[in-house]
């Protein structure tokens, strides 16, 4: 994800200082890993050095660093330039998963994978349970919803391709150790 | 403290086609249990046999240290109009009636007076999103607004055990997702327990626990490992 481009997008509703940004992106993408202070001087740093955000300000009242930041045109179009672009859906088929089952069969055998299966879907089912209840909640934010509407979807999927993987582990491991 | 409803061995057979072989299975109050597994691992049957619509062929169902299986038909037909409420896939809802006399309908069978069953029955309504909807016959509303009917209707008596058998199948993801809030919040608010059938994983995370079946039996990989077939 890029760090960068929400930093720009936080921007984009007028000047903010560090603190602040790393605040509002919290807020704003709940259940993301929370940003660090240092993550975001530096982007800030490297945004201000390719024109796409400058100085506005320093505000010397709330502790040692609060020099204010604004977006530049230049920040804007690159901005909008991204929004505009799609994603290109993943070019490959990498997962721990994925890699795990494979790997299960070359260095042992399908009971070892199948193991690995078993307990990877119980830990999943337990994320999603999880995820739901925090959805549920009554004080849940629309953030939040979202958030763990994204994360159950892609856990959903994982265990579709759990199951349908454990049918084919006797074939895999035909192919895998031919 | 001994579970509000459990069922011990549980065997049960179409003719030759063992459909339970030995299921145990246990719900506490306020607690919402969901049964998973393939199409004709059992857990519809598991669920009719646990409401007492069907009886078992071998092996107990317990509600409130009872066995109800050495009940009369028409005495587990009195626990499931007062105790239980019982939800399926489509709502079943009485083509004649409207949506409010459908829901105050368990209500009247119960015995509850005409002015107070409407009333509760609205309110029922009203906590699904449909009150609306009252005068309407199930006719007139679509899928998703008559399983929301059917939902209150399930809820209306405040049952001490809900079943839910594929409760969200027919429905699309935002509707399935408000009758399954409120499905959590009554077991969580009134101690109701809830027997909830589904082969969807993303419904059965809105369970305390999973009991997953396969040829029936219980199956506690989830993955249908280690089960004779």
């Amino acid at each position: 994800m890029s760090t960068a481009h929400v930093l720009l997008g936080l921007l984009a509703g007028g000047p903010r200082h560090g603190y602040d940004l790393k605040r509002a992106h919290d807020d704003r993408l709940p259940r993301a890993k929370p940003l660090a202070y240092g993550q975001v001087y530096a982007t800030l740093g490297r945004l201000e050095r390719d024109g796409l955000v400058s100085e506005a300000g320093q505000d010397r009242e709330g502790g040692p660093d609060r020099t204010s930041y604004e977006i530049t045109d230049d920040g804007r179009q690159h901005l909008d330039t991204w929004l505009s672009a799609v994603e290109p859906p993943a070019p490959y088929v990498t997962s721990e998963l994925f890699s795990k089952v494979v790997v299960a069969l070359l260095a042992a055998d399908a009971g070892r994978a199948r193991d690995y299966l078993v307990a990877q879907r119980a830990a999943h089912v337990s994320r999603m349970r999880e995820l739901t209840t925090a959805k549920s909640e009554p004080e849940a934010s629309v953030g939040d919803v979202i958030a763990a509407d994204y994360a159950i979807g892609h856990l959903e999927a994982d265990l579709r391709w759990l199951q349908t993987t454990l049918t084919r582990v006797a074939d895999l491991q035909k192919e895998v150790t031919s | 403290m001994s579970p509000l409803l459990s069922g011990t061995g549980l065997v049960r057979n179409y003719g030759a086609t063992p459909a339970l072989r030995g299921i145990d299975f246990a719900v506490g109050e306020g607690e919402i249990v969901a049964v998973t597994g393939p199409s004709g691992c059992g857990k519809s049957t598991l669920l009719h046999c646990l409401s007492g619509i069907l009886r078992v062929d071998a092996g107990t169902v317990t509600y409130r240290d009872q066995d109800i299986g050495l009940w009369s038909e028409a005495a587990r037909s009195r626990l499931r109009r007062t105790e239980f409420g019982v939800l399926f896939q489509f709502g079943q809802l009485v083509p004649e009636l409207t949506a409010v006399e459908n829901v105050a309908l368990p209500l009247l069978l119960a015995g509850s007076g005409r002015r107070e069953a409407r009333r509760t029955a609205l309110d029922w309504l009203d906590r699904l999103g449909v009150a609306e909807l009252a005068e309407q016959r199930p006719g007139a509303i679509s899928g998703g607004q008559q399983q929301r009917c059917a939902t209150a209707r399930a809820l209306v008596t405040e049952p001490r055990v809900l079943f839910a058998d594929e409760p969200t199948g027919a429905l699309d993801v935002l509707t399935g997702e408000q009758v399954l809030g409120q499905i959590v919040r009554v077991a969580r608010e009134q101690g109701t327990a809830v027997v909830l059938v589904t082969h969807e994983a993303r419904v059965a995370a809105y369970a305390d626990r999973e009991v997953a079946l396969r040829d029936g039996v219980v199956d506690p990989t989830g993955l249908g490992l280690g089960v004779a077939g």
